[in-house]
């Protein structure tokens, strides 16, 4: 296949950045979007211009690593799908395809496609954990897990963290990240001890960061994992009980 | 010189060594924790197991990463499931027979006392994953599901869909980020560690390269933890993450760490066939299909018709009739071995004659297509995704490719290396899956050695050093360590040749899957080993990496990467000519059965090769640990 690619050329965090447009002349259509980046780059770099930088690394849709907003959209257009998982015979040959990274106040760019997501790694530390220190857990089975609680908390905790609900929705916000590790936290019974200052916590920190959820649900579109949007409101619900509850009290029927 | 090696395997029975060991060790008490400096590379199962737990008991930890965050690290893509003894289903498991199994299935070339304490912390490790909220599999009773897996007989696999590496590296990193926030670890990511410095022939620290700003700067610490995973990229083409890498154990390697059984890696027989020459790297998809697909490939090597086209009696299920009693559910290494023999054949399927089938036709027909999507609905999403061909139609098209190394650094039963002060941890060591893993070990192993067994034998070392500062970090050591690290990548820089790093690492897979991979000859590996320093040579000569080394440049962090996979190719390949028998990953061609089966040499070779660094101009010396048979009674795997 042949296409032709602009693509985002940003030196540094504080450098201006540009779009340059390079050829991608004989791509296999079986190749992967970031294959067909590595094969540009190859040439870039056999042509003496340095290659476009871009974060990637299991390139089996699980690790979070790449993600490059593709035509304007996070992860391109096969929906469900990562961009390490998508492959070019989704475009039509001739095609101009605009490749740019994360845009997001919280995620600045490091270089070219390249973000820096550390914010997300903020959230989790806020609260994103049930505290039990190795060695202090109870046999496996005594704490019994519905199991339909636990498979709607497997589905929350599949996102990946890697920041395309964030790159989609038009306020920057982390809504969909936060709610998907509170929702698999807060459904389970080892969850509950901390659930409310773990929510005030999280939401908190998250809003430090980030811009606010006016339900535009762009999110739950470009999430690669399908997280549902629900989970945000299961998280707003979760954010106002806490600030109205008097934790003093808890513990109590 | 020549190192001695004291596995330091504690007295007694061996159901009483890890309680006595525990009760000899020094300990370290609860006050005085925070006057030691830990260091650990790598965020992995085994990394940020230990961070979080040493963080916990109080040590002050720094833990380094060359990701953007701990999460990446390549952990989170294991796909099936953790074993553990538990005995939930009441079939019969024990921690006896997990440890049996595990010797067994690693072809009788672990450390007994090792392996027989990694089957006793199982156990502890299913309670504390369960108990910080992963989401394990439950039946509708809320307990905990099972399901089996390769090489045993029992039930005893816990998992969370087929994202169970996943969960469990979000826990352990989950449990990281709560003692980053208290402040007991700190975190440095986009950091990669390109040196460990000694002092006195004790640890003192690591050198790190900063990969935003490609800043050089030292770090000192009483000891230093690499848990910085496995070597299958030197394959090029593996189930590895692209990043994955061997540079972190094999600088500590130059600096004295003997490396162990680097020849031992494992093939895994269920991935999806490389496309082309661009692929840049090969997806697993779970053993589990082999449970329910069938495995087949035409009789006659000139067939070239559709695959639902070829008569029953056109094809041959070469694994059913070769090992009528295990049939498609042979081992790893049986399973990545006859399929290599069936592509040799020319009787291989796809494009470009690189796979065999696997077909679910008949399991569609026998369950229906709803319980087959059930068991196997996201991983055939996963093939349509990749091949666009869809595998409730047509078979799917499998072949092995390199996936796990059992070989890493050398470590004694408290994970401590050759190097005082120097652990290494999880698939970074060598120490207990023998010559072949079974599935679901890894994170067993991982989460083992960083939750439970590091924590527990550091102390022994650090007690020691009590009220000593680490080394300054302007130290003459940490200072000529930086000055070579820095020598080192500008000199990548200043090659200016012509050809790209990757087009190096490609011919070195080359050369390493066809001469080192699933099967070995003498006159292969003679050639490899002639071969490699060649390329080596030209890369040094006509590498070009371009821009400069104070920003990202990921052509430069490679180049550096590469360079050391050409080193331990050398030495992999020299292992495998040393090795002369078969076990379970190491094949070589020499020493089969009549009928093509892995022939080992226990007589001559139940021991571990360990190899000893002697400088850039002299080859590393090989030092044995002999094995020791005390539990299982040695003898040949049989499948049929």
């Amino acid at each position: 296949m042949n296409l032709t690619l602009r693509v985002w050329r940003q030196a540094g965090a504080d450098a201006p950045g540009r779009f340059e447009t390079y050829p991608a002349e004989g791509i296999p259509p079986e190749a992967s979007f970031l294959e067909m980046l590595d094969i540009v780059n190859e040439r870039l770099e056999r042509n003496g211009a340095e290659p476009i930088a871009f974060d990637h690394d299991c390139r089996e849709g699980i690790c979070g690593s790449c993600g490059v907003m593709i035509d304007g959209v996070p992860h391109g257009p096969q929906l469900g799908t990562a961009t390490c998982q998508l492959h070019m015979r989704r475009f039509d040959e001739g095609d101009t395809v605009v490749v740019e990274p994360w845009r997001a106040a919280g995620f600045p760019v490091v270089r070219d496609l390249m973000v820096d997501r550390s914010a997300f790694d903020r959230i989790i530390e806020a609260g994103g954990y049930i505290s039990v220190s190795t060695g202090s857990a109870p046999d496996a089975n005594e704490i019994p897990v519905p199991k339909d609680a636990a498979d709607a908390a497997m589905d929350a905790a599949a996102c990946i963290g890697c920041g395309a609900c964030v790159a989609a929705c038009p306020n920057s916000a982390a809504q969909l990240f936060t709610a998907a590790k509170l929702v698999h936290l807060n459904l389970l019974p080892q969850g509950q001890a901390e659930r409310d200052r773990r929510t005030v916590a999280m939401v908190d920190t998250m809003e430090s960061f980030f811009g606010s959820c006016t339900n535009h649900g762009e999110c739950e579109t470009a999430c690669p994992k399908g997280i549902s949007i629900d989970t945000i409101a299961l998280m707003n619900r979760d954010y106002l009980k806490a600030r109205l509850s008097d934790r003093r009290l808890l513990g109590r029927s | 010189m020549t190192v001695t090696l004291d596995a330091r395997i504690p007295a007694g029975p061996i159901a009483d060594k890890w309680d006595n060991h525990r009760f000899s060790t020094r300990l370290v008490n609860p006050a005085n924790k925070r006057k030691y400096q830990v260091i650990i590379v790598g965020s992995g199962l085994a990394g940020a197991s230990a961070a979080a737990t040493l963080g916990e008991l109080g040590y002050r930890v720094k833990v380094f990463t060359f990701h953007d965050s701990p999460r990446r690290a390549h952990s989170i893509a294991a796909q099936g499931g953790i074993n553990a003894a538990k005995n939930y289903r009441n079939d019969g498991d024990s921690v006896y027979r997990l440890f049996y199994d595990t010797v067994k299935g690693g072809d009788y070339r672990s450390r007994e006392a090792n392996v027989y304490r990694l089957a006793q912390v199982s156990g502890e490790i299913i309670d504390q994953c369960a108990a910080q909220g992963g989401p394990f599999a439950r039946e509708y009773g809320g307990l905990l599901d099972n399901r089996s897996f390769g090489g045993a007989q029992v039930s005893r696999t816990f998992y969370a869909r087929g994202q169970t590496g996943q969960q469990l590296l979000l826990g352990a990193y989950q449990a990281l980020a709560r003692q980053i926030a208290a402040g007991t670890v700190e975190l440095f990511t986009r950091a990669e560690m390109l040196d460990v410095v000694l002092d006195d022939g004790r640890t003192a620290g690591i050198v790190v390269r900063d990969l935003v700003t490609g800043a050089v700067t030292s770090h000192a610490a009483h000891a230093v933890v690499l848990a910085t995973g496995g070597y299958s990229n030197v394959f090029y083409l593996s189930t590895n993450a692209m990043a994955c890498n061997v540079t972190a154990i094999w600088r500590a390697h130059r600096r004295g760490a003997v490396f162990a059984n680097p020849c031992y890696t494992q093939i895994h027989p269920t991935c999806i066939p490389a496309s082309d020459e661009f692929q840049s790297k090969l997806t697993l998809m779970s053993e589990s299909l082999r449970n329910d697909g069938r495995i087949w490939v035409p009789t006659d090597p000139d067939d070239t018709r559709p695959p639902n086209q070829i008569p029953e009696d056109a094809r041959d299920y070469y694994l059913e009739r070769a090992y009528p009693a295990f049939g498609n559910l042979v081992p790893r290494d049986v399973a990545s071995r006859a399929a290599m023999r069936m592509i040799d054949q020319g009787r291989g399927v796809g494009p470009l004659g690189n796979g065999v089938y696997l077909d679910f036709h008949d399991s569609i027909g026998r369950l229906g297509a709803d319980v087959v999507e059930e068991r196997y609905g996201n991983l055939f999403e996963m093939y349509q995704r990749i091949t666009d061909e869809d595998p409730y139609r047509a078979p799917m098209r499998i072949y092995p490719a390199p996936h796990y190394t059992m070989g890493g650094l050398w470590v004694d039963y408290n994970l401590m290396t050759t190097v005082p002060g120097l652990y290494a941890l999880g698939e970074a060591n060598f120490s207990d899956h023998g010559a072949n893993r079974l599935g679901a070990s890894a994170l067993m192993q991982g989460l083992a050695d960083g939750y439970f067994v590091l924590p527990a034998t550091i102390g022994d070392y650090l007690a020691d050093f009590l009220n000593a500062e680490p080394l300054p970090t302007d130290h003459p050591a940490f200072v000529a360590a930086e000055r070579e690290v820095r020598g080192r990548v500008d000199g990548f820089l200043a090659v200016s040749g012509t050809r790209p790093v990757d087009w190096f690492h490609r011919e070195l897979g080359k050369i390493m899957i066809e001469q080192c991979g699933m099967a070995r000859s003498r006159p292969g590996l003679e050639k490899a080993m002639a071969e490699i320093p060649a390329l080596r040579a030209e890369f040094d000569a006509d590498v070009r990496v371009l821009g400069s080394a104070d920003t990202v440049n990921q052509s430069l962090e490679k180049a550096g990467r590469v360079a050391d996979f050409f080193e331990l190719a050398e030495l992999m390949c020299r292992d495998a000519l040393d090795r002369e028998e078969s076990c379970g990953g190491h094949f070589r061609v020499e020493h089969q059965t009549a009928d093509g089966e892995a022939r080992r040499d226990d007589d001559n070779f139940a021991f571990v090769s360990a190899w000893e660094w002697q400088g850039d101009d002299a080859p590393q010396v090989k030092v044995e640990e002999p094995l020791v048979f005390e539990h299982v009674e040695l003898a040949q795997r049989s499948y049929k």
